[in-house]
């Protein structure tokens, strides 16, 4: 029957809350954490947002009924409370298929946490989970190698992979930065990696930093007969810089490159990605300016969010928190998203932070990069908590060594295998760790000399973000 | 400064060079390496034993010594296995794998017998620097 036009302001949980709805298998399904202003009731919150992120706009339009609205509109289908929040509640909401261009995680951010994170009728909002499915999971690029097939290329396996951030990060000449590659490379890490704002300061211009790498890659492979890499950071004022910048590394024969996905912009990274993926690239990916997105428990989108959506676009490497270490994390929400960076189905786990079932149907998979104020002591939990497919990063931890970084790279090496050898044979490594440490040190003075120098340490401050539960 | 250790690597030794996982600790005892065989069968993953000459572990491809022991679990022979791929191939490195089917890739491997090095070392594998 056909509608005729009534001109004005509707409620907009008339047409945008939709309790009876069963979400269909091809839906991309969103949970938000709502704060609604003082007076707005919950459904009536929940379908602006529904609304507002999907066909609707304030007051209804002519034009309204020149297409099937009930065909592309967004629904809020359920409400549930937050545990331990009494303003706040999850708004569960489906969008249908036809609202979103096949492969474009750039368009599905745009209409889902585009105009709704500033509108008036509600206080704050938080992405926490998106369900994406299959069909869209199947549109988009992914990792251009993944976990499998970068092990092959490097030839590791059976325990995670080390690497180490160069410091200073800013300020170094390209010669001195190489050696201190070297150095880390030739103790034994697999793997070294410019900061995230490494890119061509007038103290370091990236041709030179490539070359001076490259050759300390050269030697260090030729004199410790291991595969190794140097994350090339490839982030750039422009494109077209960034393209020229990685031929370059691919010219000079190095295995991999880097970019921090979230400065960059996502449609440059997804380029840079399917790059990668045609060159034989390996491709690291930093997540600098996340906290200012993720950090807050209250409005944003967690960063299990900006995790699914970097394996669309396509990453080797993302950074995932330490739990144990100097930046931020919580420990189950941790271990949520490197599920998802790596599993090919993830189910839904509350007690993780994930709200939905997601499958990944054939998309690879990427290793969780653990950086960030880690030393020795902290690696039998490390390698407990992150398992084998992982980087484990660290900078300090390396560099910091009383006798500098080939010392401080064989200390890491020599209690990473100590830890995994321990594991193997089926002890316990958070409770025996130092006992695990201790008797490998007894073999490695690299590592007596580590143990004695960072025992004290511990970064002890509460988490910010912590995940939902009845006692905050 | 005295104090500070020097580490001993060198291009010219090839001690130097390392070949994988546990490189960096001891060589295993026989109890250990039985362990590590004990691990990979407790996960469901496929025995596989690699060999090469020392100065060719660089390469991906090593020996394969017979088949993959598909759907061994027998630890013994996996030893056994292990002892005479040694005695059939002196001065070689003998690497134990597990093969993950699901994952498709080897989620173990490790040298459990060293093999002996040539005495001298040619280092011509250098890129020349682009500078």
């Amino acid at each position: 029957m056909a509608k005729k036009y009534e001109a004005g302001v509707k409620e907009y949980k008339e047409t945008y809350w939709d309790p009876d709805y069963t979400p269909k298998d091809s839906d991309i399904l969103a949970v938000f954490k709502v704060v609604p202003q003082p007076g707005v009731p919950r459904e009536e919150a929940a379908a602006a947002v529904a609304a507002e992120s999907s066909t609707g706009t304030w007051t209804t339009v002519w034009t309204d009924l020149l297409t099937d609205l009930d065909y592309y509109k967004g629904r809020a289908y359920a409400i549930e409370d937050v545990p331990g929040d009494d303003e706040a509640f999850y708004a569960f909401i489906a969008y249908p298929m036809g609202l979103f261009e096949e492969g474009s995680v750039v368009n599905v951010f745009t209409s889902i946490v585009g105009n709704v994170f500033g509108f008036k009728a509600v206080r704050s909002l938080r992405l926490e989970d998106v369900r994406f499915p299959l069909w869209f999971v199947a549109t988009c690029n992914g990792p251009p190698n993944g976990i499998q097939v970068e092990r092959d290329k490097l030839d590791k396996y059976g325990r995670p992979l080390l690497g180490c951030t160069i410091k200073p990060k800013l300020g170094l000449s390209a010669k001195n930065y190489g050696r201190a590659i070297y150095e880390a490379l030739r103790g034994g890490l697999d793997f070294t990696k410019d900061d995230e704002n490494v890119n061509s300061q007038p103290f370091m211009r990236w041709r030179d930093r490539f070359l001076f790498a490259q050759e300390a890659i050269n030697k260090a492979e030729a004199e410790t007969g291991e595969r190794k890499g140097h994350y090339l950071n490839v982030t750039a004022p422009d494109v077209e810089e960034m393209f020229k910048r990685a031929e370059f590394a691919k010219e000079i024969g190095s295995r991999i490159i880097m970019s921090d996905y979230l400065t960059l912009g996502w449609a440059a990274h997804n380029s840079l990605s399917k790059w990668c993926r045609d060159n034989g690239m390996l491709l690291h990916v930093h997540r600098a300016m996340h906290a200012v997105i993720d950090r807050h428990p209250r409005h944003g989108i967690n960063f299990r969010v900006l995790t699914k959506l970097l394996r669309l676009l396509g990453g080797d490497h993302l950074h995932s928190g330490t739990v144990v270490g100097k930046l931020e994390g919580d420990r189950q929400a941790t271990l949520g998203w490197i599920d998802l960076m790596r599993d090919r189905y993830v189910k839904e786990d509350r007690s993780r932070g994930i709200f939905f079932d997601q499958d990944w149907g054939q998309m690879r998979g990427l290793f969780p990069v653990a950086s960030g104020g880690i030393h020795v002591w902290h690696m039998p939990a490390l390698v407990s908590i992150f398992g084998d497919d992982s980087v484990l990063q660290f900078g300090g931890g390396t560099l910091g060594h009383p006798w500098g970084n080939a010392a401080g790279a064989a200390a890491n090496r020599v209690a990473l295998e100590a830890c995994v050898q321990a594991r193997n044979e089926g002890r316990e490594l958070e409770k025996e760790g130092k006992d695990i440490l201790t008797k490998a040190a007894k073999h490695s003075p690299e590592l007596k000399m580590a143990m004695e120098t960072w025992k004290e340490i511990k970064f002890e401050f509460d988490t910010v973000d912590k995940l939902d539960v009845a006692h905050r | 400064m005295s104090e500070v250790m020097d580490y001993p690597s060198r291009l010219s030794d090839i001690k130097s060079r390392k070949y994988g996982t546990f490189s960096y600790l001891p060589e295993m005892t026989e109890e250990e390496i039985r362990k590590q065989v004990e691990y990979i069968v407790s996960q469901g993953w496929q025995p596989m034993i690699e060999h090469t000459e020392p100065e060719n572990a660089k390469l991906h491809y090593w020996y394969m010594w017979k088949l993959p022991m598909f759907g061994e679990t027998d630890v013994d022979k996996i030893m056994a296995e292990l002892e005479e791929c040694k005695k059939a191939n002196p001065g070689h490195h003998v690497k134990l794998v597990g093969l993950d089917n699901i994952k498709q890739v080897a989620a173990a491997a490790m040298v459990v017998y060293r093999g002996t090095p040539p005495e001298t070392v040619l280092c011509a594998d250098l890129p020349k620097p682009r500078f």
